[in-house]
């Protein structure tokens, strides 16, 4: 589903991503790890176009993507959730999730609209608040929803479990296992190393610009440079 | 005490004039809501959008009002153009940019306008620019009862677009997190430019309503857009109610200066509640901390 071959990225002159080779195939959780700027975000923003690779080819769905606009690559189903939530703290829960469908997935709005409050309960009685005055774990379900909103065929979550309490923590690993089962291909960007290794098929793992390790999560949680880094073991 | 049938006509007439300046207002909070810029050029598209109404009864016999579906939707293609093509092209994405660059044009609109079409002040004459409307309690000019009504449709209409459709949610969402609005597939490029061709559209709706009861100069802008950023700042910055309430107290209050302190002076007060603002509530009335 998406292809990534030598992809190298950065702002202005200097280069963060030093070449990134990376597959993901239909019905994966591929989790994507690595510590703070180890260029995890770089590289989502890049595969949305919020920034153009400097070389490289990324492939999605068949189409050559890279260098695409934001809004082209949205439309192709290429959705990210973004570190941080990033909803729009001003406008209502409802009209967040409405404007998840502003690019894709507009005439079925109403049905998607009723599945993402499936997904979040919660949700439903914050639907006339203002974003901005959810709780975190609140503002995260909204991201997602948001997110699933669009239809994605390929969803990036970054860091979703970042700043949620351990309880919630399991909560969001467990709703991006649930998600997955029902069919959504997900790339999963994470530090939380161990739990995004237990549900994820296979994992990346980033370190300086550059894939240090890779593989089924499984072989990858006995690898003892990974215990080392990054469990402190 | 000045008696009831006095002042009732003066708090009526400044309504009227207040909701055309809410009404240009309501353009410039638009644009800083969402670009972060004050759009110095607003003025001076006040006084195109003017001169277009002005010629087109001079030249084609076409009723102001009557001008509205044309120049409403040919000024928000010029502020749409002018956003995309020469704003947001030489300010590189830096607001200290754009500020320079509104205010560029503005110079650049205004010298043009002296240059062809003279300093001299122009009106035109409709057979309606001396009836009046009969409320009751005073006696009000019929083309200021028709800006007034003019203008609050006008802003039911934006209200509308802005809380209702897509593209008002775009645009709020944008507004305050860019970022975010990239990810869900907003073109911001294109939504920043739908914003000041709004902005511009009001300005063109004000220029219709305020040709058939005042004149028209290269220098007109200057003597509406400095009343608007004071309702801006008074209703509290991108705040479109705020620019409603604010340009009705202006107008009003403006009406009742001119009516205890004498015609020239009118405008102290409107000043003095500016600095009263900046002094005491910097947020304004319906204002957000930044």
């Amino acid at each position: 589903m998406l292809e990534v071959k030598g992809l190298r990225a950065g702002y202005g002159q200097v280069e963060v991503l030093r070449g990134i080779d990376l597959d993901v195939a239909e019905g994966e959780i591929v989790a994507l790890l690595g510590a703070n700027g180890a260029g995890k975000s770089t590289l989502n923003n890049n595969l949305s176009g919020i920034y153009r690779p400097f070389a490289g080819s990324v492939r999605f769905a068949g189409e050559e993507i890279a260098g695409w606009p934001s809004p082209r690559i949205v439309e192709a189903g290429l959705i990210q959730v973004p570190e941080g939530r990033r909803v729009f703290p001003n406008l209502s829960v409802l009209e967040n999730l409405e404007l998840g469908s502003y690019r894709r997935g507009r005439p079925r709005r109403q049905a998607n609209l009723e599945r993402a409050l499936a997904v979040f309960p919660r949700l439903r009685q914050r639907l006339q608040q203002k974003a901005g005055t959810l709780s975190g774990g609140e503002q995260q379900m909204l991201a997602i929803g948001r997110g699933l909103m669009a239809e994605p065929r390929l969803l990036v979550l970054d860091e979703p479990s970042l700043g949620l309490s351990p309880l919630l923590v399991d909560e969001m690993f467990e709703l991006v296992r649930r998600i997955n089962g029902e069919g959504l291909t997900v790339i999963l960007v994470e530090q939380n190393v161990m739990q995004s290794l237990t549900i994820a098929h296979r994992a990346y793992v980033l370190e300086n610009g550059r894939i240090s390790l890779s593989g089924p999560a499984a072989a990858l949680l006995e690898r003892p440079e990974l215990r080392r880094s990054y469990l402190g073991v | 005490m000045v008696e009831l049938q006095i002042l009732l006509p003066a708090i009526l007439n400044g309504l009227t004039t207040g909701a055309v300046y809410a009404l240009i207002a309501l353009g410039l909070t638009l644009i800083y809501g969402v670009l972060h810029i004050i759009n110095f050029a607003h003025g001076s598209l006040l006084m195109l959008a003017m001169y277009a109404v002005f010629f087109l009864h001079a030249g084609l016999g076409i009723d102001p009002y009557l001008a509205l579906p044309v120049v409403v939707p040919g000024f928000f293609a010029l502020g749409y153009l002018l956003q995309r093509g020469v704003i947001a092209r030489a300010s590189h994405g830096r607001d200290e940019n754009i500020l320079l660059v509104t205010l560029g044009v503005s110079i650049v609109i205004e010298n043009l306008a002296r240059y062809f079409w003279r300093s001299d002040t122009r009106t035109i004459e409709t057979p309606y620019s001396f009836e009046t409307v009969d409320l009751g309690v005073a006696f009000i000019a019929v083309p200021k009862v028709v800006a007034f009504a003019g203008a609050l449709l006008v802003t039911l209409a934006l209200w509308w677009v802005m809380s209702r459709t897509d593209l008002g949610r775009a645009i709020r969402a944008l507004a305050k997190e860019r970022q975010g609005a990239r990810l869900v597939g907003i073109d911001v490029d294109h939504i920043f430019a739908m914003s000041f061709g709004i902005g511009t559209a009001c300005v063109a709706a004000a220029a219709c309503l305020l040709l058939p009861s005042f004149y028209v100069s290269p220098g007109v802008g200057h003597t509406f857009v400095l009343i608007a950023f004071t309702v801006v700042v008074l209703g509290g910055m991108g705040s479109f109610a705020g620019a409603l309430i604010g340009g009705l107290i202006i107008g009003v209050t403006e009406s009742l200066c001119g009516l205890y302190l004498g015609e020239s002076l009118g405008q102290i007060g409107i000043f003095l509640i500016f600095i009263a603002i900046l002094l005491f509530r910097p947020t304004g009335l319906l204002g957000h901390r930044a």
